[in-house]
């Protein structure tokens, strides 16, 4: 029983560290400000949920859970709030998306 | 396996601080804060079961208030170009 909690733990920290690194390529390697807001957001949903899920499982039914649900949800509520006061800035200041050129129209906003 | 998110959990914060670095507008300068904060989020609670002292979770509690905080201060002053009402509301 406590293998397949530190196994399954484990599993979750792993996939976790994974998406967080992912986020962060995607955070250097894409080509636009609105494109990178879109890479960073797997850092901050999937990257963190998965990392606090396995901390949940290492911590087991006690206080400590309890302050990590918090965290879980202090992210979750506040990382998609800054995320659209950010695009919004962005876009009330004027910043253009990289559009695909080939017969498209260009971005509505001038 | 606490060794290895701590480490992945470095990884991703040098490249969010290349990010920062390099970026061309303020707003992703500011996105990459943002994750920094994050980062250090997720960090600090890594390193207090790491260390054996979950107290570390009331930390990151903290830093994740301080952190949404900065992002929406920084925010306000690069949108309107000041942080507080100036009282001239015809003159900016």
């Amino acid at each position: 029983m406590s293998l397949a909690v530190d196994l399954a733990s484990w599993l979750l920290l792993g996939a976790g560290s994974i998406f967080c690194v992912i986020g962060g390529v995607g955070l250097i390697r894409m080509p636009d400000f609105y494109t990178r807001v879109h890479a960073a957001s797997v850092t901050d949903t999937l990257g963190a949920g998965l990392i606090l899920a396995g901390l949940m499982l290492q911590a087991g039914l006690t206080l400590v859970c309890v302050k990590l649900v918090m965290i879980g949800l202090l992210i979750f509520f506040t990382s998609p709030t800054a995320t659209h006061a950010l695009t919004r800035a962005a876009l009330t200041r004027g910043l253009e998306p990289v559009l695909a050129e080939e017969g498209r129209p260009p971005s509505k906003r001038s | 396996m606490f060794e290895t998110a701590a480490a992945a959990l470095l990884v991703t914060l040098a490249l969010a601080l290349t990010r920062a670095a390099l970026g061309p507008t303020v707003f992703d300068r500011a996105q990459a804060v943002n994750t920094v904060g994050t980062i250090a989020v997720l960090l600090l609670a890594v390193i207090g079961f790491l260390g054996g002292r979950p107290e570390f979770l009331d930390l990151a509690i903290v830093y994740g208030f301080l952190n949404v905080v900065g992002t929406i201060a920084v925010l306000k002053y690069f949108r309107f170009g000041s942080l507080g009402d100036t009282g001239e509301e015809e003159t900016r």
